[in-house]
């Protein structure tokens, strides 16, 4: 029996019909589908776009560090490698822990002079009149501190296996502007710990710095005796 | 699977003299201190109650006068291998979440808090009770400025996971990080013991690697008076005593009668 075309409307639809059973609506199935696709597709964009948005807290630096004038050539800090001018701020101490962000006294070893001529710009001089004259701590949010049950030997990394500080910090030594602090707030880690993809997709070794990175790093390094969980935890 | 792992590098053990120690204690409070090992509101309790090295009283079951008495401080055993052939120790073989392991590399068997699921398998399978299993959230009285003590190389546990002692295995990392800083890679004996070695005021304990010829412990464990715990279990524990003492040597295993052989005659 022919059909009337007129009442389907698309041939496409018409030639469907052919297959399926009678008991079939074939007009409610396929709205059913799209409902169930475009709320598919609705839960993706929450899930993946707004949840992350959602989910990480952005706080700003109590006042911008400008890290590429630091390890400038001319007018930076001396020292043969990158590595060096590094370690020069970030240092490590005589018992070989690691100092991480320096203190303001690190500051004011060279930026002594609350008049001197490195205020030019209107951040450097609130720098020089509110923490360097008052010796005053400046509050910085830490974007690698890692859950409490880590434990992390940068001495070991860096003096010992030669590691250059890009391969876990990427450009961040380079920066002329250091980004907006982001915390989770469900877990309170920094997003440099879980990378900035949810997916957890990294492309570059500085991407993330979870349990499997390192784990990654060591295999293909040949430290494999370094994956064992003592090591890294505590 | 790997049959034979062997210890590859260090094999980091402990010897206590028992006839040196005197059984006051310290070794456990400089333990706890070291570990953040949280009080419990009724420290009384000791079914509940956490002590990574726990002092046991012997006593030979004399009538006065020749009632002795003597203490075994008993740390984790850190035990080499399940006694049944297995190599692996029995808490790690029962272990369903790999949160504890033995580190061919030093000996020292991990625990890791953040990955253990609390089914407390291991705390059954250990022989020597050495494991803990921590009940509720860790407790410091504030009031007490306890808080302000604690250690920040040893994170603190949290409720339902089992904990014991590592060897003070972040004493290991401090000492690597010394040597590091000066250019060694190896480290020496005496820049690696564990809080309990540190505090003994009778410095009963010994520490160091049992591998390494150049340590004392190496030269301790071949004393005919070095005897180790459930030794016929057969878990190969890291952990040596010494003692003079028959009775004390006989209360150390399940001897089947005629089977305990006697240093000296008498006593």
């Amino acid at each position: 029996m022919e059909k009337p075309d007129e009442k389907l409307g698309e041939g496409f639809l018409s030639s469907l019909n052919d297959f399926v059973p009678p008991w079939l609506d074939l007009r409610s199935t396929l709205s059913t589908g799209f409902f169930l696709l475009a709320g598919f597709i609705a839960a993706l964009v929450v899930g993946w776009i707004l949840f992350p948005m959602i989910l990480y807290s952005k706080q700003p630096q109590p006042i911008n560090f400008n890290h590429a004038v630091h390890i400038d050539e001319e007018s930076g800090i001396e020292g043969e490698t990158e590595t060096e001018k590094c370690l020069y701020c970030h240092e490590f101490r005589e018992d070989g822990s690691f100092a991480g962000i320096p203190k303001i006294d690190k500051c004011i070893e060279c930026h002594d002079d609350p008049e001197s001529s490195i205020g030019e710009t209107l951040e450097e001089k609130e720098f020089l009149q509110n923490y360097v004259a008052e010796e005053k701590e400046v509050s910085w949010f830490s974007y690698y501190r890692q859950p409490d049950c880590v434990y992390f030997s940068h001495i070991a990394h860096v003096n010992m296996g030669k590691q250059e500080c890009f391969v876990c910090h990427g450009d961040h030594g380079k920066s002329e502007k250091i980004p907006v602090y982001q915390q989770n707030r469900l877990t309170g880690y920094s997003i440099n710990i879980w990378g900035k993809r949810l997916s957890g997709w990294k492309t570059n070794t500085w991407d993330r710095m979870k349990m499997d990175d390192c784990a990654e790093c060591h295999t293909k390094t040949g430290h494999e005796e370094n994956n064992a969980c003592f090591v890294c935890h505590k | 699977m790997k049959k034979d792992h062997g210890h590859v590098g260090k094999k980091y053990g402990m010897v206590i003299d028992l006839d040196k120690c005197t059984g006051c204690g310290t070794c456990m409070t400089a333990c706890a201190a070291e570990n953040n090992v949280s009080v419990r509101k009724d420290e009384s309790d000791k079914e509940r109650s956490i002590t990574w090295i726990q002092l046991y009283q012997i006593s030979n079951g004399k009538k006065f006068p020749d009632t002795r008495y003597s203490y075994f401080p008993r740390p984790c055993m850190h035990c080499d291998e399940d006694g049944r052939g297995g190599h692996h120790p029995s808490c790690v073989s029962v272990c369903v979440a790999s949160a504890t392991k033995l580190d061919p590399h030093t000996g020292i068997v991990s625990q890791i808090y953040t990955r253990c699921i609390g089914c407390r398998y291991c705390q059954a399978a250990c022989p020597f009770d050495a494991r803990y299993f921590n009940w509720w959230d860790a407790y410091f009285p504030k009031e007490k400025g306890l808080e302000r003590y604690l250690s920040p190389d040893v994170s603190p546990r949290m409720r339902g996971v089992i904990e014991k002692c590592s060897f003070c295995h972040h004493r290991l990392m401090r000492a690597k990080n010394q040597a590091y800083a000066e250019g060694r890679r190896e480290i020496e004996e005496h820049e690696y013991i564990t809080a309990c070695t540190e505090a003994c005021p009778v410095q009963a304990i010994t520490f160091g690697d049992l591998n390494n010829p150049k340590h004392k412990v190496h030269e301790l464990i071949q004393l005919p008076t070095a005897f180790r715990l459930l030794e016929r279990l057969n878990t190969k524990p890291k952990v040596y005593y010494l003692s003079t003492k028959d009775w004390v040597r006989r209360l150390a295993d399940n001897y089947r009668p005629g089977e305990f052989k006697r240093l000296s005659k008498g006593s």
